[in-house]
């Protein structure tokens, strides 16, 4: 502290100058490294989305290819469909795309479409048998290895030994493309398809239930009990030692690892309770434990923001105390509660290691249909992803990535939204 | 206070459904990281072919995968487990002691093991695996005495080798990768050395004393995540990296094998065990859940059909060097006949 009694008065004097330019100087310095943290801090966000948007891109379209598929009356018996020889079928179908190759040079490149091609065309003509004896056009995916290739991300100038896609492979795909059969669309598959082993047929609908429906779970639990006991401790506990060491011990429950939560998890949920393994209910409830701390604790912080005028004027026109809070300091709290909610649920939808622990991670080629249900979650399928070793993973990595973010991204957004919009200022 | 209310009911409502909905409808499979991508493809063939509810298939790990299939019998314990190393005296134990004591053990096929640097290196690799253990374990004979690996850098070991720093990315402990790695290359490699060979030392000499790898710095345990260690591979052209071939396979215009005595792993040379890092993998059948859980026998079917398992079947697209085919026929008809599995020591 500068003493008063000391301090120079004579501000033309070099000393007050000097100390003058001392304490700018110390300014800009803080100033700079402010400006210095935040360039630090955008460069790395930065980074961080263009490198995934940079890889995860090409995961947003799809090559396909248009077939035409000869289902003759002798290839497939009208009492049962299902088992005729669908993969002979896209076989022969190949051959006729490509004239000027050994028909059994040909049948091997039935490789070029995806595996799910003679699935397709089975449930096609099971749901409509009378196209037994017509060709049928479809258009299918095609495998991974031809995708990166129709992506440029295989080199063709790399030695054929060292490539995953030979030379007479890359010479009938090329064929395909200048007969207008190949196309890259929009990949909706991305969205509208569960898990697969294949690449092109990976999507991540399961886990976008999967996770719907923790959150769900968790927002169920998690916003009455949080708002009930932010409420009591708030508005009705007796302030004492007891209530001090329930705050105390809310706060350290917020500083928790997840990890500790997903242990917990396991230990109390799948094997005391017996619950199953991988259901997203029992991820919400999981999450919900996790959540419920920051709920609290906004929670509290809204109710707090609530002028006592408000509660004094209810008490004052002869409101009981739980009329008081009901009717009055809920409501306008309100807006702010809801703001921790989001925010505790967006860092919910992110969370992983708990999910990891209860058997969230693991390959399920179906969506659920129910909150008891196999599944993954955004984030643990990304984890999966992340480990598979095809190519075309990769980029679908990214891509599952950029897709969780755009979700959190749009969570913050409405809580601010809702915090500028409701929120009053007294 | 009504939507309290509300909240409430559905709550109930969701806790007395939860225990509706535990009978299970679906196989479920746990496991080695290794076999997860075989046990995929049966379980996705599976779903495709038949139409009934896919398994659901978990990476546990080896070690893991035993735990958690072995803790019991009931709709709440998997039934199927995959493995990159045979069940363990004591993982089968702990099985008995939970009561899964009728288990069979399916042999799938094996597993190349490929140590691989990245293509942008200038030095043409190959190894020994005398040259492999040296590198990497923990003790190494020098100048007749068992001592700390004082290596540094691979011309240490021999002068043809490259004057760079040793740095190998592997797997962890927990991974049966591990395993098959200390037991296939480095007891192999010790066994070679002329120490070890003129000094008459014993198989359990070798197992204790030549199984832990090296703890300061050169050997790197890089997760469970075999991508990220091919990630590095590409950012250092002077590093080696310890993986299943599957993953060199798919990578092959990043990185290449090394030849190790001589042998480059490829789908032939691991197939006729030429290539001496290969191991056989399995998957571990629960039989008291055969004919409970609603799809599990056509499960098996289908894992062990010729269309999955034989020559030119879709686990060999995916990576999985296959069985001969009379192995294939034994390993189908023991499988039928559920033979019961007991660990030995």
């Amino acid at each position: 502290m500068t003493d008063i009694s000391n301090h120079n008065t004579r501000w033309g004097s070099t000393k007050a100058k000097a100390n003058l330019a001392r304490r700018k100087r110390s300014q800009w310095v803080l100033q700079g490294l402010g400006i210095g943290a935040l360039s630090i801090a955008f460069l790395m966000l930065f980074l961080l989305v263009s490198s995934l948007v940079s890889t995860g891109w090409q995961a947003f379209t799809q090559t396909h290819i248009k077939m035409q598929f000869a289902v003759s009356a002798e290839k497939v018996n009208p009492d049962n469909i299902a088992a005729a020889n669908w993969r002979g079928l896209v076989q022969d179908a190949m051959v006729v795309a490509l004239p000027g190759m050994e028909p059994d040079e040909a049948r091997k490149m039935a490789g070029i479409l995806s595996n799910a091609a003679q699935f397709r065309l089975r449930d096609m003509v099971v749901a409509n048998p009378s196209l037994i004896g017509q060709t049928v056009e479809m258009t299918v995916p095609t495998s991974d290895p031809y995708d990166q290739l129709n992506k440029g991300l295989i080199d063709r100038n790399t030695p054929e030994v060292n490539r995953r896609l030979k030379d007479p492979e890359i010479a009938a795909f090329d064929t395909l493309t200048a007969d207008g059969r190949i196309t890259k669309p929009l990949n909706t598959a991305l969205i509208t398809n569960a898990d697969s082993r294949f690449p092109e047929l990976a999507g991540l609908k399961g886990a976008l239930m999967g996770s719907f429906y923790a959150l769900l779970t968790c927002f169920l639990l998690a916003f009455p009990i949080g708002i009930g006991a932010a409420i009591y401790l708030e508005e009705f506990a007796p302030k004492n030692k007891i209530s001090d060491f329930i705050e105390i011990n809310i706060n350290n429950l917020a500083a928790v690892p997840s990890v500790v939560f997903g242990l917990l998890g396991l230990a109390v949920f799948l094997n005391w309770f017996g619950m199953p393994r991988s259901a997203p209910f029992v991820g919400g409830l999981v999450l919900a434990l996790m959540t419920l701390p920051t709920i609290i604790i906004a929670t509290r912080a809204a109710l707090k923001a609530v002028p006592p005028s408000i509660r004094e004027a209810a008490l004052g026109l002869g409101a009981s105390r739980q009329q008081v809070v009901f009717h009055h300091v809920l409501p306008l709290a309100m807006p702010g509660i809801l703001t921790g909610t989001i925010i505790g649920l967006a860092q919910a939808l992110g969370e992983t290691a708990p999910l990891l622990l209860i058997g969230m991670n693991a390959f399920i080629t179906a969506a659920p249909g129910s909150p008891f249900d196999s599944s993954t979650a955004l984030p643990t399928q990304i984890f999966i992803w992340a480990d598979s070793p095809e190519r075309g993973f990769v980029s679908r990595t990214s891509a599952a990535i950029l897709v969780l973010l755009g979700f959190l991204v749009t969570m913050n957004a409405v809580a601010i939204y809702l915090r500028s919009r409701f929120e009053r200022k007294w | 206070m009504k939507s309290l209310h509300i909240t409430a009911s559905v709550l109930a409502m969701v806790a007395v459904s939860a225990t509706a909905a535990a009978a299970r409808d679906q196989v479920r499979v746990v496991g080695s990281s290794t076999v997860f991508p075989y046990s995929q493809a049966a379980a996705e063939n599976f779903a495709n072919a038949t139409g009934m509810s896919a398994p659901v298939v978990e990476s546990t790990g080896t070690g893991g995968g035993m735990k958690i299939f072995c803790e019991g019998i009931g709709e709440g314990f998997p039934d199927m487990t995959g493995a990159s190393r045979a069940m363990k005296k004591s993982e089968y134990d702990l099985c008995v002691q939970n009561g899964v004591t009728d288990v069979t053990e399916v042999l799938i096929g094996y597993d190349g093991l490929s140590i691989a640097v990245s293509r942008a290196t200038t030095h043409d690799w190959a190894l020994t695996e005398e040259q492999i253990y040296l590198a990497l374990a923990a003790q190494v004979p020098v100048d007749g005495e068992w001592k700390d690996n004082p290596y540094k850098t691979w011309s240490d070991i021999d002068a043809a080798l490259p004057a760079t720093p040793i740095l190998a990315y592997g797997p962890p402990p927990t991974s049966g990768t591990r395993d098959a790695f200390v037991e296939l290359t480095m007891h192999d490699g010790c066994k070679a050395l002329p120490f070890v060979k003129d000094g008459g030392f014993d198989g359990a000499w070798v197992t204790e004393n030549c199984s832990r790898m090296r703890q300061d710095g050169p050997f790197v345990e890089a997760g469970e995540n075999d991508n990220l260690i091919v990630q590095r591979l590409e950012a250092d052209p002077n590093a080696v990296g310890i993986f299943g071939y599957s993953f060199l396979y798919e990578n092959l215009d990043k990185l290449q094998g090394i030849a190790i005595n001589g042998v480059e792993p490829n789908p032939e040379t691991i197939a006729s065990f030429e290539y001496g890092v290969a191991r056989p993998i399995f998957v571990y059948i629960k039989n008291a859940h055969r004919g409970v859980i609603p799809g599990f026998n056509e499960f098996i079917q289908e894992f062990v059909s010729d269309t999955a398992l034989a020559a030119g079947g879709y686990q060999q697209e995916r990576g999985l060097t296959v069985l001969a085919a009379d192995k294939l026929v034994e390993v189908q008809k023991n499988t039928a006949d559920a033979v019961k599995f007991e660990a030995i020591e």
